[in-house]
């Protein structure tokens, strides 16, 4: 923080400061917060199509609400969503603990890290929606891994993998991991080069082996930005979208398995289905408001 | 779990353990392109029998009959280039003279500002799309490029990331230099704040261009008009297409057209990135 600056002068330049904030707050006011109010707005209201008459919008006070929890949907759609993100997730981090330990240790003097973190970067770059098109290419009935799979022997015919809930939710849940474990990696390594390395020799002169040292020393450390981590990547979770869409054709087949809360989101939205889509979004705001707080809490208590 | 197992060993067969686990990796993440790119090189013929790792000749003749094809693909390149180039500069211009803004100037609303902006930092646009479109509608910005690009101006995270390096790398004392020198403030902001913020600003460049080429979600909401289409759109057109009667290789081309300039980007700068996102971690 810049200490108390001279203060006569400051007293003159300190409207520069209002000045320069107009061109985030006016765009930031429009395009995102009179969205969220007209958002909200909207999810008192019925309002849909049906076929080609305009239903609404009437208010309804919190009907939108209690049709969207009564009905068995939502809950399926937040099942889904929380099951790939788990089985993404789970590999992601103990993977990632794992290559962040190995690179920051001093005495594996790993070669070629360089090397190593550019390539698993590389595919949180790359387009989710190209990747997810690659994936169901690469995994259609008669495409290239069937075709791999058997000449390995590994199969004798071809495995639909889009046929079936599992194999199909593991496909997604393994993009994700790719997509992620690189960033998640190097986020950690960074936290661990950030630990003070006396900890370190002090527990090596007492005779600690390298496993002792990763659960007693490295991992207690690592729990804020652990926490962060996980957040973060469950903000993630919850805002999956261009995989599942573009992998099952925003149908989430097979039966609606691989359906997420953001492509039931967009379903509504295509339909123009606004009461829906609102209160719908009302719910995610606050799921997403609470998860923030309580990272928004950890990184404010990390600074003072 | 491999730590346990490590338990006890020697540095080598830690070591050994370690660039097993770490090829394994690298194969993971490669694999999935290297099929991308010998496919690309295949007829449809040759793909229909099946899988052989060894790149053929038709890299060209799939590349022509891509172009040759229905789907807009140059215009969608020109339409992706259009809005992650500008929604890069302008959000990390905006970005910068916002965190410049907080950084140098003591105001009231300073503390409120900054904690205002933490606050918001997570909220995803998914959440307020529906409102976001219906503006969009009603300004009768669809099939625009300003609803894509100008939003970009306020980002928080972009912010965020700026801010901290501002406060490790911006002496406030070359600013004071500047206005004892009769510099006005923009004109200290753009001569000498700005070049001195260059590689985070590069970093942050990179970052909000990609995920801005790679959005899908609201462009899709947005754009209808064929000849408007980004190149993630247009990907997913090719996704509802009955897929079978189409011919494979043009498929596995167009992937190729559409992650490739990211891929040659960060080829180049790979070491600026991902020693940005090192640096955007939670140290402040």
């Amino acid at each position: 923080m810049n200490q108390k600056t001279n203060n006569k002068k400051a007293v003159s330049y300190n409207k520069w400061g209002y000045i320069f904030l107009i061109p985030f707050v006016v765009v930031y006011v429009v395009f995102q917060l009179i969205p969220l109010f007209t958002t909200i707005y909207n999810s008192f209201f019925e309002h849909y199509r049906s076929g080609l008459t305009q239903i609404g919008p009437n208010f309804v006070g919190f009907d939108n609400y209690k049709a969207l929890l009564s009905q068995g949907d939502l809950l399926i759609y937040f099942k889904n969503t929380m099951i790939m993100w788990i089985m993404g997730f789970v590999p992601q981090i103990i993977v990632s603990l794992l290559l962040g330990a190995w690179f920051s240790d001093p005495q594996l003097r790993l070669k070629f890290t360089n090397f190593f973190k550019t390539v698993i970067y590389l595919p949180n770059l790359i387009m989710a929606s190209a990747f997810a098109m690659l994936f169901f290419t690469l995994f259609s009935d008669s495409g290239p891994m069937n075709s791999i799979l058997i000449n390995l022997g590994i199969l004798d015919q071809p495995f639909k993998f889009l046929s079936n809930t599992w194999s199909t939710r593991t496909l997604i849940a393994m993009m994700n991991f790719l997509m992620w474990f690189g960033n998640t990696t190097i986020l950690l390594m960074a936290g661990m080069l950030g630990i003070d390395t006396a900890l370190f020799e002090a527990a090596e002169v007492d005779g600690a082996t390298s496993t002792q040292i990763f659960y007693k020393i490295t991992l207690p450390l690592l729990r804020p930005i652990l926490i962060y981590v996980m957040i973060t990547s469950l903000i993630g979770g919850l805002q999956m979208f261009d995989v599942p869409q573009i992998l099952t054709n925003g149908s989430g087949d097979p039966m609606r398995s691989t359906m997420t809360l953001i492509m039931y989101l967009n379903k509504h939205l295509f339909s123009k289905n606004y009461g829906m889509a609102g209160a719908l979004s009302v719910l995610l705001f606050i799921v997403t408001g609470v998860l923030s707080m309580i990272i928004f809490k950890f990184t404010k208590s990390e600074n003072d | 779990m491999k730590k346990k197992k490590a338990k006890g060993l020697g540095i080598g067969p830690r070591r050994v353990i370690a660039y097993a686990v770490l090829v394994l990796m690298v194969f993971l993440c490669l694999f999935w392109f290297y099929v991308l790119f010998v496919n690309s090189t295949r007829s449809n013929g040759e793909l229909t029998r099946g899988f052989s790792p060894v790149p053929s000749d038709n890299f060209v003749t799939n590349w022509k009959n891509l172009m040759a094809g229905t789907l807009p693909v140059w215009n969608g390149l020109i339409n992706s280039a259009i809005v992650a180039c500008l929604s890069a500069i302008l959000s990390t211009y905006f970005s910068t003279m916002t965190a410049y803004a907080i950084h140098a100037y003591n105001f009231r609303l300073k503390k409120a500002m900054f904690t205002f902006i933490l606050m918001v930092m997570m909220i995803p646009t998914q959440v307020t799309a529906l409102g976001f479109v219906q503006l969009v509608t009603k300004l009768k910005l669809e099939d625009s490029f300003v609803p894509l690009i100008v939003p970009s101006i306020a980002a928080p995270v972009t912010f965020y990331y700026l801010k901290q390096y501002m406060q490790s790398n911006l002496p406030l004392s070359l600013v004071e230099a500047a206005r004892i020198d009769g510099s006005g403030e923009l004109h200290t902001f753009n001569m000498i704040v700005l070049p001195l913020m260059k590689p985070a600003i590069a970093v942050q460049m990179i970052f909000t261009f990609v995920s801005s080429w790679n959005n899908y979600f609201i462009p899709a909401l947005i754009l209808h008009a064929d000849k408007k289409k980004t190149l993630p759109i247009l990907i997913a057109q090719l996704r509802s297409a009955d897929f079978l009667k189409f011919d494979m290789g043009q498929v596995y081309i167009m992937i190729v057209f559409s992650i490739l300039p990211v891929i040659v980007v960060y080829l180049f700068l790979s070491r600026s990135i991902v020693g940005g996102v090192a640096a955007g971690g939670v140290k402040g």
